[in-house]
């Protein structure tokens, strides 16, 4: 896809997400906005994806033959909802039930509800990385080329399991496998450096045995180029430094990690879509 | 009293061994991951025969149980497997959002459960762990009785769609069930049928509750005795039919009384026909080291303790 076209999906997504949040006062729009390039990237330019003739997504829990996506630090729901809606895999009227009683989007995604496009629950941190393992394992086994792609926050990088997963991945030869950190170096506490310094994260990947790289997380044209150089190796897995800016987007939110997890109120949201027009062609839900 | 007969020990774990060496044969996409322990699990026969499908994570059962959970994706069939305080309490987080909440069909296999594990002590020996897994939703739990009964269920497991709990033990005991036996998931098994007073039994406890059904009926009180290998789901209706014929119970298993399977029945009889229930089990304190029997001795594990129990109970109606 083009890039000028990617670039207006990601400010449709991004109004989705502060829209979404305003509606209900509460979710997670920091990490959001600044994950939205790299999930749009990735749903609309990376991913081999089934599809019906006519560009609809099929999809199946299997996911066989396909390349797969998890998304490990769940709380950023709404960016995934608005991708995956936008994509296709389901209405983008369903995100307006966003957060609320009897809705298919839950606060964190689950697949209880059975919402197209969701493989695993995720919510409570440092699972994800274990997961999108057994699954390129299981890919592996089934001769299945595809690849697999998991995001994390780098507040995560706490968790303990992190690190189990961390070191089986390269130990399994699972070259299949990209992660992704968010390094926008924000937690709900504060600045992660201040509340547990994560350090050389890429030291730290590399002598797991990972291959490391780095992207400007909000630069479109970055993302795609390095996420298009990570499936090169088929036997070692690939770790992503994605530097972002918590908020991106969105002029009052950049950089704070008070937005980690607090709605805009009404004034704030009309600020907020008017820092991001919608092209022509593109609506809201 | 029916008669049961055995002609020889074998430990519980090792049905479970042979179990998954035989799934290896007809179930191609059944995997066999371990926490450092394959040697521990009997794993040897599966890991010779299908070497690809064995995955051994190492000492990090948080990962075990995530990439158990990511392999059902793409169609495997993961049998997750290390000792039973590190495959629940451990992980349990791990299982409840990957797992249960996810309704992956993840098949967590504990060995070493219980007080019987011996002189390792407290830190290995788990007593909580059917409380914890019967409470996730979605999650199956199983407790099955023998060697060939853990054989039997380790089969059924990998045909029943859906996340399921399998718990065995370290020590040898008596195989006095069929070889060839079927095994329904959620359907007790009745060993002997009797008026007097019903016991439900589980695991380890199952072959001490004939025992305890032999002293009995020399004394001339017959026991309905059940083997309840399904913990959950629970088969109420026969709790439930054999308590209206005794007017009594006693629930027997190796497990923590609060959260086990005298809480289940307890609670099927309050809700339908209350009826006095007393408990054989460990009363809300940690083990310790000390030879099994020593331990079942101790803890109050045995027929002696069953037999004591009956006759309170039978007192009470």
């Amino acid at each position: 896809m083009e890039l000028e076209q990617l670039e207006h999906i990601a400010t449709a997504v991004r109004r989705d997400i502060v829209r979404m949040v305003a509606a209900v006062n509460s979710g997670h729009p920091g990490g959001s906005l600044g994950c939205t390039d790299f999930l749009v990237a990735l749903y609309f330019d990376i991913m081999k994806l089934k599809k019906e003739a006519d560009g609809t997504p099929i999809f199946d829990m299997d996911g066989r033959d396909e390349d797969l996506f998890f998304l490990s630090n769940g709380h950023i729901s709404p960016v995934f909802y608005s991708v995956l809606a936008r994509a296709g895999y389901f209405s983008l009227d369903e995100l307006s039930t966003f957060r609320k009683l009897n809705s298919r989007l839950q606060g964190h995604p689950t697949t209880a509800e059975h919402l197209p496009g969701i493989r695993i629950a995720s919510g409570s941190l440092g699972q994800g990385l274990s997961v999108a393992s057994g699954a390129a394992y299981s890919k592996k086994l089934n001769g299945d080329t595809n690849h697999v792609y998991v995001l994390m926050g780098d507040g995560e990088q706490q968790e303990g399991q992190v690190w189990e997963a961390a070191q089986f991945a390269p130990n399994k030869k699972l070259g299949n496998l990209t992660a992704v950190i968010d390094f926008n170096h924000a937690q709900i506490d504060g600045k992660t450096d201040y509340v547990n310094n994560n350090r050389d994260l890429g030291a730290k990947y590399r002598a797991f045995g990972w291959h490391v790289d780095e992207m400007q997380g909000n630069d479109m044209a970055d993302v795609i180029k390095t996420l298009k150089k990570a499936q090169e190796d088929p036997d070692v897995p690939t770790l992503i430094l994605m530097h972002t800016e918590m908020g991106f987007g969105v002029d009052y939110m950049v950089g704070s990690y008070k937005w980690h997890g607090v709605a805009p109120n009404a004034e704030q949201l009309t600020q907020a879509l008017n820092q991001l027009p919608l092209s022509v062609g593109y609506s809201d839900y | 009293m029916k008669k049961y007969e055995y002609t020889e020990k074998k430990d519980t774990r090792s049905g479970f061994g042979a179990g998954i060496a035989e799934l290896g044969k007809t179930h191609p996409n059944v995997v066999a991951l371990t926490a450092d322990l394959a040697g521990s699990l009997k794993l040897e026969a599966f890991i010779k025969d299908n070497p690809e499908r064995f995955v051994q994570c190492g000492i990090a059962e948080a990962n075990m149980i995530g990439v158990s959970a990511g392999l059902t994706i793409g169609g495997h069939i993961p049998f997750a497997t290390t000792f039973a305080n590190f495959a629940t309490g451990r992980v349990y987080d791990q299982i409840r959002q990957s797992v249960a909440y996810s309704n992956k069909n993840v098949k967590i296999c504990a060995s070493h459960a219980g007080v019987t594990l011996g002189e390792d002590g407290a830190t290995h020996q788990i007593l909580e762990d059917l409380g914890m897994m019967k409470m996730l939703p979605n999650m199956t739990v199983i407790n099955p009785c023998d060697y060939n009964q853990t054989k039997a269920a380790t089969i059924a497991i990998a045909d029943h769609v859906g996340p399921v709990y399998l718990r065995f033990g370290r020590p040898v005991i008596p195989v006095f069930t069929p070889a060839d036996q079927k095994f329904e998931i959620g359907k007790a098994w009745t060993v002997n049928e009797g008026s007097d007073v019903s016991i439900f039994c589980t695991g380890h406890l199952v072959w001490e509750s004939i025992k305890a059904g032999e002293i009995l009926a020399a004394e001339g009180i017959e026991a309905d005795i059940i083997n309840i290998h399904t913990i959950k789901p629970l088969d109420e209706e026969a709790i439930l039919a054999s308590v209206k014929k005794t007017g009594c119970a006693v629930s027997a298993e190796e497990h923590m009384i609060s959260g086990g399977l005298g809480d289940s029945v307890a609670h099927v009889l309050a809700q339908n026909f209350p009826a006095p229930l007393e408990y054989v089990g460990v009363h809300d304190t940690f083990g310790e080291s000390g030879t099994p029997d020593q331990l079942m001795q101790k803890y109050g594990l045995t027929a002696d303790k069953i037999v004591e129990q009956v006759k309170k109970v039978m007192g009470r109606k």
